[in-house]
């Protein structure tokens, strides 16, 4: 049976909120983002900086018109990403892919709430 | 302190500890056992400017230090007449948190200085026992239009340097900044503090609009050369010249910036047959990677094929004398095919020619691992680049980090 590893009472991860938790050698970043629970080890497949200790943005997207003219740029809240502080290499919150290279990936852990708490699964 | 996530929301960061920022370093080195590895970094900085206050006492002339004193305190307003500034994004608009959170940093109340305290954080947590110790904001300065200002910052910086910081602590080492616009103060630059402690070489940073083959430099040439230290020249950038100026994103302006004066400086070097002239004198090329070294290999070399009157003083191919310069490896590109990396450290002849360096604390800083992980190195080559190499081109006595050193074999 796989291990479970508890992470906090789940009302002291707010929407919005990260937590860092010791795992062995590492740790685990774990997200709660619109509701939505996200865990990754908190190393960056780049050059193994930690990853989830940067900061969590929006995507920052290009605003073409029908034209083709530049307009400018915004902020996508629809797709947040986990920005790693050594480099500034960003990670779509919802997978855990390298937007600029989807080939690198931070490793993905499954998260639960049960019992009043936030687990995640080793 | 609050770092702005987008335009409404702000992230908040009660402390800020390079040694915690570090931490997966530290578990590299001691995974790799890099702490029984000599480590040479041949490029890192400091933000000389978090010293000014100090480093201007150092300013010769009284009426610029007085000037220079007004401004490294309360200051007048935004200018400040010895700093030369471009528009830039090195932090990546602050997702890159050192840069914002630097100031937050605690350091001990003690007598050691705050930039040696610092310096040493990372360097342990990477397992590094020597560093070539460079500024930030005077990377700039060369593009200053009064070649006096440089020539008096860089000199009272250098005093500090070697007096306040590099006497202190030996495992901090420097190549000289040289106030390059004023050929005449360059040279005074190397007799004066060319034998001081600490200083392994010489630095010019390439980002200035004046040519290496002026015969006005062939006499420092030529003191560096009998001194037995490299000249290197260090990459960086302006948004404000007319070229980058074409460019909209700063990773433009970076990828090309930091590559293209060295870039022209290397091709005048050779054009102008300086590796002829001046046969013994070692030259570094700082922070430019090294994706750009066989494209102009290949460059040169054809057109010299067809143009080799252009360079009566060369005897051999251009990219002959390039394979037997040396060259710091950051920001080390990692190409899709690793073939293309492999070939690469072929061409610059890297069992030899290369040296690790980090850069840090800068935004596109690279661990030792980048070197010692490469899967087509053997363990002698990656020592040479990471330690051997370096501590042979600077003749640096290692013996207080490792009494019994040997070179590898």
């Amino acid at each position: 049976m796989a291990k479970e590893l508890f992470v906090s009472k789940a009302d002291e991860l707010a929407d919005g909120d990260r937590k860092i938790v010791p795992n062995g050698n590492y740790e685990i970043g774990v997200y709660r983002v619109n509701g939505e629970l996200f865990a990754y080890q908190n190393v960056c497949p780049h050059q193994g900086g930690p990853a989830c200790e940067g900061l969590l943005m929006a995507k920052v997207e290009e605003v073409i018109a029908e034209d083709k003219t530049y307009q400018g740029m915004t902020f996508n809240h629809d797709e947040m990403h986990i920005v790693c502080p050594w480099h500034g290499w960003e990670f779509d919150l919802a997978t855990g892919d390298m937007v600029a290279d989807r080939k690198f990936r931070l490793k993905k852990y499954d998260v639960v709430e049960k019992d009043d708490g936030v687990y995640v699964t080793l | 302190m609050e770092i702005p996530t987008d335009h409404l929301n702000k992230m908040s960061v009660a402390e800020f500890d390079t040694s915690k920022l570090m931490i997966n370093a530290a578990r590299q080195r001691d995974q790799r056992g890099l702490e029984d590895v000599l480590i040479v970094d041949v490029d890192c900085h400091h933000y000389e400017n978090e010293s000014m206050r100090e480093i201007v006492e150092f300013i010769d002339d009284p009426v610029l230090r007085r000037t220079a004193q007004v401004y490294s305190g309360a200051g007048t307003g935004a200018n400040n007449p010895f700093m030369m500034g471009s528009p830039g994004s090195q932090d990546v608009a602050g997702r890159v948190t050192r840069y914002p959170l630097r100031k937050m940093e605690e350091t001990p109340e003690d007598d050691t200085h705050r930039d040696i305290h610092l310096s040493l954080r990372w360097m342990d947590a990477m397992g590094v026992d020597y560093v070539m110790l460079f500024p930030t904001p005077m990377l700039l300065l060369g593009l200053h239009p009064v070649p006096e200002y440089e020539a008096v910052m860089s000199r009272a910086y250098n005093r500090w340097l070697t007096e306040k910081i590099l006497k202190e602590e030996k495992r901090l080492k420097t190549m000289l900044y040289l106030p390059f616009n004023d050929p005449d103060a360059t040279y005074k630059m190397v007799q004066d503090f060319g034998d001081s402690e600490g200083v392994c070489g010489f630095m010019v940073v390439s980002t200035r609009y004046k040519p290496v083959y002026d015969n006005a430099y062939m006499k420092t040439y030529s003191l560096i050369e009998e001194m037995g230290k490299p000249l290197a020249f260090h990459g960086s950038y302006s948004w404000n010249d007319q070229l980058l100026g074409n460019t909209n994103r700063f990773l433009v302006t970076h990828a090309l910036g930091f590559t293209i004066f060295n870039a022209v400086h290397l091709c005048n070097w050779i054009a102008n047959g300086l590796p002829e002239r001046f046969p013994k004198l070692n030259v570094m090329w700082i922070e430019s990677g090294l994706a750009w070294v066989p494209w102009l290999m290949q460059r040169l070399d054809n057109d010299y094929r067809m143009r080799s009157s252009e360079a009566p003083l060369l005897k051999r191919l251009p990219s002959e004398y390039m394979g037997e310069m040396f060259y710091s490896s950051q920001p080390m590109e990692m190409p899709h095919n690793p073939d293309v990396l492999e070939m690469t450290f072929k061409m610059i002849n890297a069992e030899t020619q290369l040296c690790w360096s980090s850069d840090y604390p800068h935004w596109d800083m690279d661990v030792p691992s980048v070197i010692w992980d490469l899967p087509f190195l053997d363990e002698k080559q990656k020592k040479n680049i990471i330690g051997e190499n370096a501590r042979k081109l600077y003749n640096l006595d290692v013996s207080d980090r490792f009494p019994n050193y040997q070179p590898p074999v």
